[in-house]
């Protein structure tokens, strides 16, 4: 068989260089700080074969503007990290190809439901303190694994893992884009994650009076436009805020829990997996 | 002062928030250390989201003949037998716990018929030992261990800081100092121990499934402040990346696709494997796959952009839907393939660092007192070749054993240490040096000395080397290493990726001379390591390992003995190995288990 000896042989691998004649592609970058000069840059970046825009941002970086930011790790649309909103769209940069764009110039822009804090980045440290105000999982402590659990009591829990944390539902999110209710209201990320929470067989946290409360999950008219930006296909909506929501209603507005809350004095804690609202179907 | 920087003071520092800096804070915070968790990015998007076929774990719950003691010959056999012993046995005793851990932190498997965590076959593992959630068990990892460190009191996590050296106080560590991305202002952490958790150094390949982050920050960090760097020369080519549209060249595609059942193929319709590894085939071990597409592709049976055709079609659409969705999102969204209905093609991708600071197996300590490393920044546990699904169940185990060891020896050590102020000052003058326009003349760009070092490392210290080839590479590295102390950049401290790669470059020049002269010293093929001009393993090479060390003349390499097998433990090698040889442990086909399951 043969073997690779020369360097033109070890090289065969090597994607192939930039056709220098390639067409162009005009991109119009968002580049400011808060309270400094603001506004699109243009840039005119070589098209190639099957790019998405996180490649033309790269472009820029390295040959015509070492300093425009943006946040990446994967590049796989695994990590969620690259989110930005695309001619209008949040969309993760990484998972955007430019061929599925329509023709004229390319806008880029930083999520707009966040604070700024330079280009396509975005200050998005309110969604780690919404996650820690929630209870994590907590099963019972004389319930020791090995766990036998059915799949089928899981079943409805898979989707909710596959969040990457991208925040495009908080960032489309009319609550929060518009009506900056970021101190009253989780947003379909933190409903994601206390639908999980709250659906697993294993945990005895209640969660649902927090919900309703703090979380304010009332605020949600089921819009749906979380979902449809929702890189992972998750049924946002449909799967976590809509059974939460029911799940609530059963709970709080329910005549004899109302009268055992008052007399208990106990507004919130409740054995979650031994009662559940709804049949785990 | 150069500059005002802030101050923080704790017992224990964690560098990384991946899957081993979290579970090392876990168990510091539990300790009850006051712990702080630095990472370069967001919590939660480490690479190791980017582990996808699932954490190997004897559990025996799809093969009850399946024990740890098989699991750690596997290992061994896996790393070609220049493992550290001792690390692979606790390794396999331990990782056990640490699953079942995960499940009781909140964290979700796929199940068994009868309701157990399942389990895959993957290459090279005797039994179906992956504990898995479809084709995002790192992602799953992540989160779990996310949500578990945001609420164990005791940990302070500090996101898209970076730390560009290591501080010490005469031979201990008494901290580090670093930058906050965001802003710039500069960050002393005063600590009586450090953990480096901070992962692996892929970004200096071109071809590569590596995020950013993989620039080697840690082990370069540790290896200035006098830790050794063990086997370096052993980098992973994980032998499915995906090879087109040029964009997405080198994404990783999970090796829970041959685990299933995926075949592959050359362009003639070969079945290459067959030929390659009869026994094994597709699921050979990685080093074995990565090079058996190469040979392919150099003779010409390559697909039409270079790679291998991985084929899931007979394993039906369904099934592919539910074990790798992922895959299926992945090919879709970035190369318009539906994989239920085309093959993928692939090719090899720098993957994983199976080198790394030398550490104590129980403790995880490095040779520099008050420093420990857990994960892919330490080395000792792969050998010469990592087996698939093994790097999720190393970062758990021992990040818990350098969580813990770190927070004895920083309660040992009282209060914080002192930070000399000589120190600080150095490192900030370095780094804003490159914000400095009066070295314009002679200014380099970051981004295209990386570029140039990533085709020197590519080319000539890549998956086939000859000791002409790797001193081009050092020749090359040392050129670089002249135009990087040029290194200018546009722009302010204020978040700007320009600054901040060049003190990448620094970083992944210093592990990339270790690479190249580990590389030269081991004449010989082994795991990972190909040397076209010495094709074959040899017996003398096999008895030692290669450290990298700094002295006053700069790096030196030299060979210390590998740590014999006690007895006991050699046995189940041997035992593993005749098994092998009598092919009595057939790896079952996955269309079998289909059958059985009536799917």
């Amino acid at each position: 068989m043969a073997i690779a000896q020369t360097p033109a042989e070890l090289t065969a691998l090597q994607p192939k260089p930039v056709d220098a004649d390639a067409p162009r592609l005009e991109f119009r970058v968002f580049k400011g700080i808060p309270g400094g000069e603001q506004g699109d840059q243009a840039y005119s970046v070589p098209y190639v074969t099957g790019m998405v825009v996180l490649d033309a941002i790269h472009h820029i970086q390295r040959n015509l503007d070492t300093d425009l930011a943006c946040r990446w790790n994967c590049k796989a649309a695994k990590c969620g990290s690259c989110s930005a909103e695309i001619n209008g769209k949040p969309a993760l940069m990484c998972k955007t190809r430019v061929d599925d764009l329509a023709e004229g110039a390319i806008t880029v822009h930083p999520m707009k439901a966040f604070p700024l804090i330079k280009d396509l980045v975005t200050d998005v440290s309110g969604n780690y303190a919404v996650d820690a105000s929630i209870p994590g999982f907590q099963a019972a402590p004389d319930d020791g694994a090995p766990w036998r659990i059915p799949e089928r009591d899981l079943e409805r829990l898979y989707e909710f893992r596959k969040c990457i944390e991208c925040f495009l539902c908080q960032d489309v999110c009319h609550v929060l884009r518009t009506h900056n209710l970021h101190e009253r209201f989780y947003g379909p990320r933190y409903f994601v994650r206390t639908a999980y929470l709250e659906m697993h067989p294993k945990d005895v946290v209640d969660r649902t009076e927090q919900t309703r409360q703090e979380g304010g999950i009332g605020y949600c008219n089921v819009t749906k436009c979380c979902t449809e930006v929702c890189p992972e296909h998750i049924h946002i909506t449909d799967n976590a805020i809509i059974p939460l929501k029911e799940r609530i209603g059963d709970r709080h507005w329910d005549p004899v829990r109302w009268v055992g809350r008052r007399l208990r004095g106990s507004p919130t804690v409740g054995a979650n997996g031994a009662s559940p609202a709804r049949p785990a179907s | 002062m150069v500059e005002p920087y802030e101050t923080i003071e704790c017992d224990v520092i964690v560098v990384g928030a991946g899957g081993a800096g979290l579970r090392a804070a876990v168990a510091a915070a539990e300790a009850g250390c006051d712990t702080h968790v630095i990472t370069k990015s967001l919590l939660g998007k480490a690479h190791t989201v980017m582990a996808e076929g699932g954490i190997a774990a004897a559990l025996a719950n799809t093969d009850p003949r399946d024990a740890w003691t098989v699991h750690f010959a596997d290992t061994m056999l896996g790393g070609q037998l220049l493992n550290n012993w001792r690390m692979v046995e606790l390794y396999a005793q331990e990782v056990i716990d640490r699953v079942y851990e995960l499940e009781r932190w909140g964290g979700l498997f796929d199940r068994t018929a009868d309701g157990l965590i399942n389990q895959r076959a993957f290459g090279a593992h005797t039994y179906w030992r992956l504990a898995h959630v479809g084709d995002r068990t790192g992602l799953e990892l992540i989160r779990t261990c996310q949500d578990k460190a945001v609420h164990t009191p005791g940990i302070t996590t500090h996101m898209e800081y970076t730390l560009t050296r290591l501080l010490t106080d005469g031979d201990r560590v008494s901290g580090a100092i670093g930058y906050r991305r965001n802003d710039g202002g500069f960050v002393v952490f005063r600590a009586g121990a450090v953990i480096l958790a901070s992962g692996g150094w892929g970004r200096m390949y071109k071809c590569t499934s590596n995020s950013w982050e993989g620039t080697g920050d840690g082990a370069a960090l540790a290896y200035e402040a006098g830790a050794e760097l063990l086997d370096m020369e052993f980098v992973q080519f994980h032998p499915t990346g995906m090879v087109w549209p040029p964009g997405a060249r080198g994404i990783l595609v999970t090796e829970a696709v041959r685990g299933e059942g995926g075949l592959l193929f050359n362009s003639e319709g070969g079945r290459f494997m067959l030929e390659y590894d009869p026994q094994k085939k597709e699921l050979s071990s990685r080093d074995v796959v990565a090079r058996s597409i190469y040979k392919e592709v150099q003779a010409g049976r390559g697909t039409p952009h270079g790679g291998a055709y991985l084929d899931v079609r007979h394993l039906g659409a369904e099934y592919v839907r539910k074990k790798l969705p992922s895959m299926v999102e992945q090919f879709h969204a970035l190369a318009s393939v539906d994989i239920t209905k085309e093959p993928m093609e692939v090719g090899p991708t720098i993957h994983y660092t199976m080198g790394g600071v030398r550490v104590e197996p129980e403790t995880a300590a490095t040779a520099v007192p008050g420093l420990y490393a857990a994960g892919e920044v330490a080395g000792g546990l792969h050998g010469a070749n990592r087996l698939g699904g093994n790097s999720l169940g190393d970062i758990l185990v021992f990040g818990k054993r350098a969580g813990e060891a770190a927070a004895e020896y920083a309660k040992s050590r009282g209060s914080a240490p002192a930070v000399a102020e000589a120190q600080v000052e150095a490192e900030q003058r370095a780094l804003l040096r490159h914000l400095d326009s009066d070295g314009a003349a002679a200014a380099e760009n970051p981004y295209l000395i990386h570029e140039a070092l990533q085709d020197a490392m590519q080319d000539d210290a890549g998956i086939a080397r000859t000791e002409a080839s790797l001193k081009r590479a050092l020749a090359a590295i040392e050129e670089l290493k002249l135009r990087a102390r040029n290194l200018r950049v546009k722009g302010a401290r204020v978040l700007n990726p320009g600054w901040h790669t060049c003190r990448d470059v620094d970083n992944m020049l210093v592990i990339s001379e270790a690479i190249v002269r580990c590389a030269i010293e081991r004449r010989e093929s082994r795991g990972s390591q190909w040397r076209l001009d010495f094709p074959d393993k040899s017996d003398e090479q096999g008895r030692v390992n290669y450290l990298a060390v700094r002295d006053a003349a700069g790096m030196r390499v030299r060979a210390i003995p590998v740590e014999p097998v006690p007895a006991h433990l050699a046995a189940h090698i041997r035992d593993e190995e005749e098994l092998r040889a009598r092919s009595v442990i057939p790896i079952r086909p996955a269309a079998r288990e289909l059958a059985a399951r009536g799917a």
